[in-house]
């Protein structure tokens, strides 16, 4: 499938210790995909190893994003080629604004020579701040140095907004915020969703899915896809817990 | 261990060096300077020819290359020809608004332009100030008697400082924008003494940037200026040198002192781009109740560049506070040395002061060295001190280029994030904007 973020049978170790044990997961274009699943269980693994994230060795499968190799290119290619990985722990750059730091995310998908256009670069930001109800001072402050959990998840969000990627992974966007938060971040998502953008939301509450409704829900349990459904199996997963899924696994083994 | 060490030293240690002058490096202006003036010269310049050339064994010069500090057959700098070029090359490396402009290249005023000079500001070349405002000048000028082991640079810069620029701001009068000097210099083996003396009196404001460049290109020159910052009560300083030499051959000496009265407020910024050999001193005295220091610097050192820093912040009163942050980026095998002193004098209680020195060391054959020292003779006081070496975190570029950015332009973006923290720390958005730019264009021709 060319239109779609499509990943068969992915296997990845870190130190040797495989985390990803064949994992499969089709995004078609156009829909919002959950993946629910216990700590520990290889979803942050997941969406660093879509990244590109170098502490992490694929030593099996294949991801393709609209039938291009995303595992073949390099951590900024996969980047500038349309996909996002919005994190769930988003690092500090002290001394670099948030404002240069956009525009250089920007300015690296122009073609040589061409430069950004300042004022509608301003412009735009402004404008999906104002969305996301970000303080302006936010431009003038580094890169998530100082913010607070819920301030750093929004500013992944606002990364997302100006970026416009073609796939999307939110990895815990919603853990830290609280439902004020949560709302206007879900809005922000839900104002990006279109035909021609795929999303996979990591999540441990079915309350994001109350505001951003996927139409596809996984469970990951160690290092797989173990359960798939519609959005029905989030609500009995919180229910139910993860062990329901498991004792599941272990009758039909 | 030690008899090694003292062999060692014995070995290397120079012949009776040569006088670096051979008569004082005075330059040609003709004038009527106070008495008091022509005596501190040659005063100075019999303690020059007195005092020992750095050793190695003083703790001040510890880790310095001393070979890089042996003189000889050093002139006064001789007069310019291409004046027009420097002073457009000074309107074009400068920031848009300011109050008053002076240029000068190889000690001698080129150009000048009063903008926006508030009544009653003095603002003067420091020999001109000497004849209209002898008294002022005297009252402030070179009174800082220590030195961080510079005193050698000192006597010389005392015996034969004529230009530079005099800067005196009344009681309540705010100078808004900043006074820029720029001074030029070059030719192999001249040197020039400027001389910055700002005074702040009570609740007055000045803020200067002063500009190092060098005439041509790798000329083997050398510049040992001095800054005497004093603040009144509730006065507030604050000063910027952007040293920007040609990076083979000149060689940058600057001692600043600082003294702040109650309540004042003096900020002091080194930031250090170009030269072959630097030698930056910071004497910062708090001496009136609730005074305050602040001492930043952001340093670029490659190929075989050598920074040396000294600095002092000595609390001599209650309730002051004082801040210190210097920040290195050393590429291929550049040398940097820190050694910073907190001197809580006895009876200065309620003093907070803090000292940091941060290296990132972007090549494995590059060396910081960094010397933090803290000595407290009071009660209720808040200190901390220190300093890390490390490389940019494979962490931080990850997150770069999972945003598309390249990872050569990461590393870049980085780096300069880190000198940015200590200049984003001074006041003034186009003084910020011009330093930022400044430091990123060396990054820019740097291969990291
Ligand atoms: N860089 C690493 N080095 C060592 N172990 C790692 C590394 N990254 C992940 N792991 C291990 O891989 C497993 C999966 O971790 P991962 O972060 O992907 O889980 P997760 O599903 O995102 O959990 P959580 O819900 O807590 O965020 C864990 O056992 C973790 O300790
Ligand atoms: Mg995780």
């Amino acid at each position: 499938m060319s239109d779609s973020l499509s990943i068969q049978n992915l296997h990845a170790s870190v130190d040797g210790n495989e985390i990803l044990k064949g994992l499969s997961l089709e995004i078609p274009k156009g829909e919002v995909h959950a993946i629910m699943g216990p700590n520990g269980s290889g979803k942050s693994t997941l969406s660093k190893v879509l990244a590109g994230h170098e502490d992490y060795e694929v030593t099996e499968g294949t991801a393709l994003m609209d039938g291009e190799d995303l595992l073949a290119l390099e951590i900024d290619e996969r980047s500038r080629a349309g996909f996002f990985l919005a994190f769930q722990y988003p690092h500090e750059i002290p001394g670099v604004s948030n404002a240069n730091f956009l525009r250089a995310a920007l300015q690296a998908r122009l073609p040589k020579g061409e430069e950004i256009d300042a004022v509608g670069f301003y412009k735009e930001m402004y404008e999906k701040m104002d969305a996301l109800s970000m303080d302006r001072k936010f431009t003038g402050r580094f890169v998530n140095d100082g913010f607070s959990g819920g301030e750093k998840k929004r500013n992944e969000i606002l990364q997302m907004m100006m970026l416009e990627p073609k796939y999307a992974v939110l990895d815990e966007t919603d853990s830290g915020l609280d439902i004020d938060a949560l709302k206007i971040v879900a809005e922000g998502v839900n104002r990006m969703r279109s035909p021609e953008r795929g999303f996979l939301v990591i999540t441990h509450y079915q309350r994001l899915l109350d505001y951003i409704v996927p139409d596809v829900v996984h469970v990951m349990f160690d290092g797989q896809i173990v359960k798939t459904g519609d959005k029905s199996l989030a609500l009995e997963l919180e229910e139910k817990g993860y062990d329901w899924v498991t004792e599941e696994l272990a009758v039909s083994a | 261990m030690s008899t090694t060490l003292s062999k060692a030293e014995s070995e290397t240690k120079p012949e009776q060096a040569v006088p670096w002058f051979a008569a004082p490096p005075v330059h040609d202006i003709a004038l009527d300077l106070p008495t008091w003036y022509t005596e501190h010269q040659s005063e100075s310049w019999d303690r020059f020819l007195d005092l020992p050339d750095p050793v190695r064994k003083d703790e001040n010069w510890r880790f310095a290359d001393l070979r890089k500090v042996r003189f000889s057959e050093l002139v006064a700098a001789r007069p310019v020809d291409n004046v027009e070029t420097l002073v457009q090359r000074a309107k074009k490396e400068r920031v848009e608004h300011f109050a008053a402009h002076y240029v000068f290249a190889n000690n001698r005023l080129v150009y000048s332009e009063v903008a926006d000079l508030p009544d009653g500001a003095v603002c003067l070349p420091i020999n001109e100030a000497l004849v209209q405002h002898g008294d002022l000048v005297k009252e402030h000028f070179m009174k800082e008697g220590e030195t961080l082991g510079g005193e050698k640079f000192s006597a010389l810069h005392g015996a034969a400082t004529l230009s530079g620029l005099f800067i005196q701001v009344p009681r309540g009068c705010v100078i808004e924008k900043p006074v820029l000097i720029h001074h030029f210099s070059g030719g192999d083996f001249q040197a020039v003494f400027p001389h910055t003396l700002i005074t702040a009196n009570e609740n007055a404001q000045v803020s200067v940037m002063e500009f190092f460049e060098s005439v041509g290109d790798s000329e083997q020159n050398l510049v040992i200026g001095q800054v005497d910052l004093v603040a009144d009560q509730g006065g507030n300083i604050q000063y910027v040198s952007l040293q920007d030499l040609s990076d083979l051959g000149p060689k940058h000496v600057q001692i600043n002192s600082s003294r702040a009265g109650r309540d004042a407020k003096i900020k002091s910024a080194f930031v250090n781009l170009g030269a072959s050999w630097v030698r930056n001193e910071s004497i910062n005295r708090m001496q009136g109740t609730g005074s305050d220091c602040q001492i930043y610097s952001a340093n670029l050192a490659n190929g075989s560049q050598e920074y040396d820093q000294r600095t002092l912040q000595s609390h001599e009163a209650q309730h002051t506070t004082s801040d210190l942050l210097f920040k290195n980026a050393l590429y291929d095998d550049a040398r940097t040395i820190f050694s910073g002193l907190i001197q809580v004098q006895p009876g200065s209680h309620y003093t907070d002061s803090y000292q940091t020195c941060r290296n990132l060391l972007g090549s494995e054959t590059a060396e910081a060295n960094a010397m933090p020292g803290l000595e407290i003779d009071a009660d209720q006081v808040k200190c901390s001190h220190g300093s890390t070496s490390g490389q940019i975190s494979d962490e931080e570029i990850f997150y770069l280029q999972a945003r598309g950015i390249p990872a050569e332009d990461a590393r870049k973006m980085i780096s300069l994030g880190f000198m940015n923290e200590s200049i984003s720390q001074l006041t003034g958005d186009e003084i910020k904007a011009h330093l930022f730019d400044r430091v990123a264009r060396k990054f820019r021709g740097l291969d990291q």
